[in-house]
């Protein structure tokens, strides 16, 4: 079976999984719906929200991300189903590659629920030709979150206080998708009068971030999960 | 009691008997240690002159500069120890040794630079903290070394502990360009050319840069010094993970024989 082949095959497995359990809309949605809730408590002033709108996105999409990333590696060293891939001699970059598209397509999901959060809870306006820039900035950005998440992911998996290891190792590493996806955003939007040519440099950023990281964990993710017992 | 069991209360082998890290080497080198710190403190502090513009803070760059520059060199030391680790055909722990060692000394160096830099914004720029690009990174940079400390403590055996931080030690050199690119791309556009240049003076008085010579070479030792020690202290620590629990099960076998 050909590595493609199988990453989709991991791929299927957990977004079949989530849509059985229902963690992602159940729980994680919610959590995330909150956060931009309470971040308007926070900061209070209406006009203050619009401008800071395409921050809080992203900040709300890198705390609900750590959940994900819990629950994508959760599923697999609670019943040992990663031991069993391993001994069933699955090829570990198709499991990463797996993992990596599954978590991302439950990232963009959120991201998209979090963009019409704002829209609604914000006043955060979408002008009709900020879209392509915002949908590109959403699928890189994604990529590489879901990347990096998928790797520490694994690093951390099946070992005792990996839910306080894992914030820790991940949020100083994905800094680079926050400053670059919230400029792409601001820039799609419009916010504060950033025009829209400013955001395309910060997609090249954000490529080679999802590249860089792509590569490299696809490297590092054999030798990871064959020392994660 | 009888002939079979006398080998248990034999001597203990003589990898345990170590006492010390320390060698004539390290000696040596510790003597010189404090005797450049001595001079770093009188030159810094004493000979060299008051800046005309900083006055008397930029004294506090005799330690900065050369923390901060050793803090990096020990990331250096890190991710190419870890390389050695990963890459060699032996997997030699010694590596994964020095590269902990490195990285648990070049967070302190790292921390003190941070401090010591700030002291110095707080007195030069009027604030302790400015969002300049080389700041950030060191800032997160620093986070992301405790995070690799971190991953070093999850435990298991020491080779798992080893294959791990080697990853991450090698995900930094990935991560660290990336990380300061963003940042200094996010700050030059959105801030006017900074004035606030953290290296401080570029025409140096000669006194001042001899003090700032005298405090790389004390930095220098101390890093070489505190590298040896606490890497034969974390083989030590291996020895005691591997054979303590048998010497303590033969020490207990032998008190009731």
């Amino acid at each position: 079976m050909s590595r493609w082949r199988i990453a989709r095959l991991v791929a299927g497995k957990d977004l079949r999984i989530e849509r059985r359990s229902r963690v992602l809309t159940n729980q994680v949605l919610p959590f995330a719906g909150v956060t931009m809730v309470m971040f308007a408590f926070a900061l209070d002033a209406s006009n203050v929200l619009e401008r800071v709108a395409p921050g809080l996105i992203w900040l709300a999409t890198l705390f609900s991300m750590l959940v994900l990333v819990q629950r994508s590696f959760a599923i697999e060293s609670d019943d040992g189903a990663l031991d069993a891939l391993r001994v069933a001699g699955v090829d570990p970059v198709a499991i990463y590659w797996g993992k990596s598209i599954a978590l991302a397509v439950q990232l963009a999901a959120l991201e998209i629920v979090l963009l019409i959060a704002a829209v609604l809870l914000y006043g955060a306006e979408v002008p009709l030709g900020g879209i392509v820039l915002l949908a590109t900035t959403l699928v890189t950005a994604t990529c590489g979150l879901a990347c990096v998440g998928t790797l520490y992911g694994g690093l951390t998996a099946g070992f005792t206080g990996r839910e306080t290891l894992l914030p820790l190792l991940v949020l100083p590493v994905v800094a680079p998708v926050l400053i670059g996806a919230t400029r792409a955003v601001e820039s799609a939007l419009g916010t504060d009068g950033v025009a829209l040519s400013e955001g395309w440099p910060w997609i090249g950023l954000l490529a080679v971030f999802a590249v860089a990281f792509g590569a490299g964990g696809a490297l590092a993710f054999g030798p990871l999960i064959e020392e994660a017992t | 009691m009888t002939a079979a069991t006398t080998p248990t209360t034999a001597p203990v082998e003589p990898a345990l008997r170590v006492r010390s890290s320390g060698t004539m080497a390290t000696r040596t080198l510790g003597i010189a240690t404090i005797v450049t710190m001595g001079w770093l403190v009188a030159f810094g502090l004493g000979f060299s002159p008051a800046d005309r513009d900083q006055r008397d803070a930029v004294r506090i760059l005799y330690m900065h500069v050369p923390t901060a520059w050793l803090a990096y060199l020990a990331f250096v030391v890190t991710a190419v120890s870890s390389a050695m680790y990963l890459f060699g055909k032996k997997h030699s722990l010694g590596f994964d040794r020095v590269a902990g060692a490195s990285a648990e000394i070049g967070v302190v160096f790292m921390a003190l630079t941070l401090v010591t830099g700030m002291l110095w914004g707080k007195l030069t720029w009027g604030v302790y903290w400015q969002w300049d690009a080389r700041l950030t990174t060191t800032a997160l940079l620093f986070v992301s070394y405790i995070g690799y400390l971190a991953v070093r403590g999850l435990g298991g055996t020491h080779d798992q502990r080893a294959k791990r931080s080697a990853v991450i030690g090698l995900l930094a050199v990935i991560e660290i360009p990336l990380v300061h690119f963003s940042v200094r791309m996010w700050r030059s556009l959105h801030q006017e050319a900074s004035v606030l240049d953290s290296d401080g003076d570029v025409d140096m008085d000669g006194l001042m840069l001899f003090s700032l010579f005298v405090g790389v070479v004390a930095f220098t030792l101390l890093y070489v010094w505190l590298l040896l020690h606490r890497s034969r202290v974390i083989a030590m620590e291996d020895l005691l993970d591997d054979q303590g629990l048998d010497r303590a099960l033969d020490q207990r076998r032998a008190e009731f024989l």
